[in-house]
C-alpha cells in the first residue's frame, strides 16, 4: 500500500474543492455517517422496531463472552488457515520448486489459475455444494477408490463442515498465490542463485536466503487479499451452510446479519461489525508493516 | 540457467494439475447446466435449460437489475474518482492530506460496518427497497478506492505535458478531459474493470437493502433460487452460469487489467 501522501503536488488551487466535492459528499453520506451511526448503535439495545435503551459496552461484552459469537471469530481464525496460510505456503513451495526457467504458455496458465478470483462467490458456493453432495463427485471418487468409510454428507457433518467451507477458500486463493509468486520469482536475478550455488548453499538455504526475502512484497499482497477474504467470508457461508450444522460454520459477517435481521439484536450486530472492522484494520496494517520491512 | 527435460516436464505437470483443479468446479457447473433433468428426454446438450432459467427462474429479470446497478455504480464512481483523483494528484489545497487519509481509511471499512445502520436510517426516510439504497453505498465505497487509484495515476502523470497544455491555453478542466484522461486510459480501464467485478459480485448490500423480487441482483436471485431447489439440478446450474458469464467473459478479454488491478489495489 502506497500510503505516503508527501507534500501536496502541483500549485495551490481553490477549485480543487469543487473537484473533490461529489466524492466527499457521497463518501461522507454513505460511508462516514453510517460508520459513525454503526458505532452509535452498538452502544444501545434495540430490536429494530421499538424503543432503544442505553446499553453502554454490554453489547461488546456479549461479543467476547457469548459462546456463539466468540465461536464465529474462532471459525474465522480457522478460515484464515485455509484461505491464507495454506495457499501462501503451497504457492511459495511450488514456485520455489519450479525452477525459474522461462516456461512457454505461462500466459494461459495465469488466466486459468487466476479464474477462481473473479467468479461470483455465490456461483462458487453452488458449484462446491454440488461437489460435497452425499452423491456428489467427491464422495463418488472416495467410493471409487475404496474409501467408502470416508464418504459423508460433508456440509452436514459437525466435524467436517467448517474445513469443507475452508477448502473452497483454499481453492480460491491458491491460484492467486501461485500466479503472484511465479511472477515474483521471474524478477529475481539469476546471478544470486548462481552465486549461492558457488558458495555451496543447498536448496533450503537458497530458499531462505534468496527466495523468501525477494518475495516479501508479493507475500504481503497475497496475505492482505486472502486474510481479508477470510475475515469477510459471508456469501459462501450464507449459500453453502447458513452457519450450520448447528453453529459449526458461523462467521462474524454471518452473525452480524443474523443478529441484526433474524434475531432482532441490532446492538449486538453493530458491536460485532465494529470489532470485525477493527480486526480488518489491524490485520491489514500488520501484514503491510511486515511486507514493507522486507523491501528495504 | 538450463534445466533438464525432466524438470521442465515436472513444472508443467504441477501447472496442469492446478489448472485442472481451478477449472473443475466451473466445468462441473457447465456440464450440469447442459444436462437433462427430465426423465425420458433425449439429446446430449440441453441448451433449453438456459431459456428456462431465463424465464421460469426469473434470471432475465435478475440480470437486468444487475446491469442497471453496475452501470450506475461504475459510471458514477468513475466520474467522481477521476475528478477527486485529479484534485488530490495535481493540486495543492488546505486539508488535502487529512481528507485523503480519511478516504484511504474508508477503503478498508467493510460493508458490514455500514449496511445495518444505513438500512435503518434509510428506512426512516423510506428509501429502503429502492435502487438508491443498493447503488449509493457501492458508489461510495468504489469512489473511495477509485480516488486512491486515480490519484496515483495523476501524480505520476508527466508535468511537462500539463505545462504544455497550459501554455496552449487549456484550463484545468480541458487539461483533465482532453489530455490526462485520454492518456490515462489503461489506469481508468483497470479501475472500471475492478469496480464492475466488485459490483457484479456484491452480495451483502443488495441482500439487506432490497427485499422486493424486482430489485434482486443476479447473485442474490441465484442464492434465493438455490434455497428452493436441491443442488445439482440443471436449472440451478444454468442460472449460475448466466450469473457468472458477464464477469468471466470480461475477464477473458481484459485479464491483464483484472490481475494487475487486484494485485496493485490489494487494499480493498
Amino acid at each position: 500500500m502506497a500510503l505516503a501522501a508527501g507534500r501536496g503536488p502541483g500549485e495551490p488551487r481553490r477549485v480543487a474543492y469543487l473537484y473533490i466535492l461529489p466524492a466527499l459528499l457521497v463518501f461522507g453520506l454513505f460511508v462516514l455517517v453510517p460508520l459513525v451511526r454503526t458505532a452509535q448503535f452498538s452502544l444501545y439495545e434495540w430490536n429494530g422496531l421499538g424503543a432503544s435503551t442505553w446499553a453502554g459496552l454490554s453489547n461488546y461484552q456479549d461479543v467476547f463472552t457469548e459462546p456463539q459469537l466468540r465461536g464465529a471469530f474462532v471459525h474465522a481464525l480457522v478460515l484464515i488457515v485455509f484461505y491464507a496460510v495454506v495457499p501462501v505456503t503451497l504457492g511459495l513451495l511450488l514456485a520455489a520448486a519450479m525452477s525459474r526457467a522461462l516456461l512457454r504458455g505461462m500466459g494461459f496458465f495465469r488466466v486459468v489459475l487466476f479464474l477462481p478470483q473473479v467468479i461470483p462467490m455465490v456461483v462458487v458456493a453452488i458449484a462446491w455444494r454440488q461437489i460435497y453432495e452425499p452423491n456428489g463427485p467427491l464422495n463418488d471418487v472416495l467410493r471409487f477408490v475404496g474409501l467408502d468409510s470416508l464418504a459423508r454428507p460433508w456440509l452436514g457433518d459437525y466435524t467436517w463442515a467448517l474445513p469443507s467451507v475452508g477448502i473452497v477458500g483454499t481453492w480460491v486463493g491458491t491460484g492467486l498465490c501461485l500466479v503472484l509468486f511465479l511472477a515474483g520469482m521471474s524478477r529475481i536475478p539469476r546471478e544470486l542463485y548462481e552465486a549461492a550455488r558457488l558458495d555451496g548453499a543447498g536448496a533450503f538455504r537458497e530458499f531462505r536466503a534468496i527466495t523468501l526475502p525477494s518475495l516479501r512484497g508479493e507475500m504481503a499482497v497475497a496475505l492482505t487479499l486472502t486474510v481479508i477474504a477470510a475475515l469477510k467470508t459471508f456469501d459462501l457461508v450464507y449459500v453453502m451452510t447458513s452457519g450450520g450444522p448447528g453453529t459449526e460454520t458461523t462467521v462474524p459477517s454471518y452473525q452480524v446479519y443474523n443478529n441484526a435481521f433474524l434475531l432482532g439484536r441490532v446492538g449486538v450486530a453493530t458491536a460485532l461489525a465494529v470489532v470485525l472492522t477493527l480486526l480488518l484494520f489491524v490485520a491489514t496494517v500488520l501484514i503491510n508493516r511486515v511486507g514493507e520491512r522486507g523491501q528495504r | 540457467m538450463t534445466i533438464s527435460r525432466g524438470e521442465r516436464l515436472a513444472n508443467y505437470a504441477v501447472l496442469v494439475l492446478f489448472a485442472v483443479i481451478a477449472v473443475f468446479p466451473v466445468l462441473l457447473i457447465l456440464q450440469t447446466a447442459l444436462s437433462n433433468d427430465q426423465i425420458g428426454g433425449g439429446g446430449s446438450f440441453h441448451f433449453e435449460n438456459f431459456a428456462d432459467a431465463w424465464d421460469q427462474g426469473h434470471f432475465g429479470s435478475y440480470l437486468r437489475t444487475s446491469i442497471v446497478v453496475a452501470i450506475l455504480v461504475v459510471g458514477l464512481s468513475t466520474l467522481f474518482s477521476v475528478l477527486a483523483g485529479y484534485a488530490f494528484g495535481t493540486m495543492r489545497f488546505r486539508g488535502s492530506e487529512v481528507l485523503f487519509y480519511v478516504i484511504l481509511l474508508g477503503i478498508m471499512v467493510p460493508a458490514e460496518a455500514l449496511v445495518i445502520a444505513l438500512y435503518f436510517d434509510l428506512r426512516e426516510v423510506g428509501l429502503t427497497n429502492t435502487l438508491v439504497a443498493i447503488v449509493a453505498p457501492q458508489v461510495a465505497q468504489s469512489t473511495a478506492f477509485g480516488t486512491f487509484w486515480m490519484r496515483a495515476y495523476f501524480r505520476g502523470s508527466s508535468r511537462e505535458v500539463v505545462e504544455a497544455a497550459r501554455l496552449d491555453g487549456a484550463g484545468h478542466w480541458a487539461t483533465l478531459w482532453r489530455i490526462l484522461v485520454p492518456m490515462g486510459r489503461p489506469a481508468v480501464t483497470t479501475m472500471i474493470v475492478l469496480v464492475f467485478m466488485w459490483t457484479w459480485n456484491e452480495f451483502l448490500i443488495p441482500l439487506i437493502m432490497a427485499t422486493d423480487e424486482s430489485l434482486r441482483t443476479a447473485p442474490l436471485g441465484l442464492a434465493f433460487f438455490q434455497g428452493q431447489y436441491t443442488s445439482g439440478t440443471a436449472l440451478l446450474a444454468a442460472g449460475a452460469t448466466l450469473v457468472a458469464l458477464p464477469v468471466v467473459v470480461l475477464y477473458l478479454f481484459l485479464q491483464r487489467h483484472f490481475i494487475r488491478g487486484m494485485v496493485e489495489g490489494a487494499v480493498k
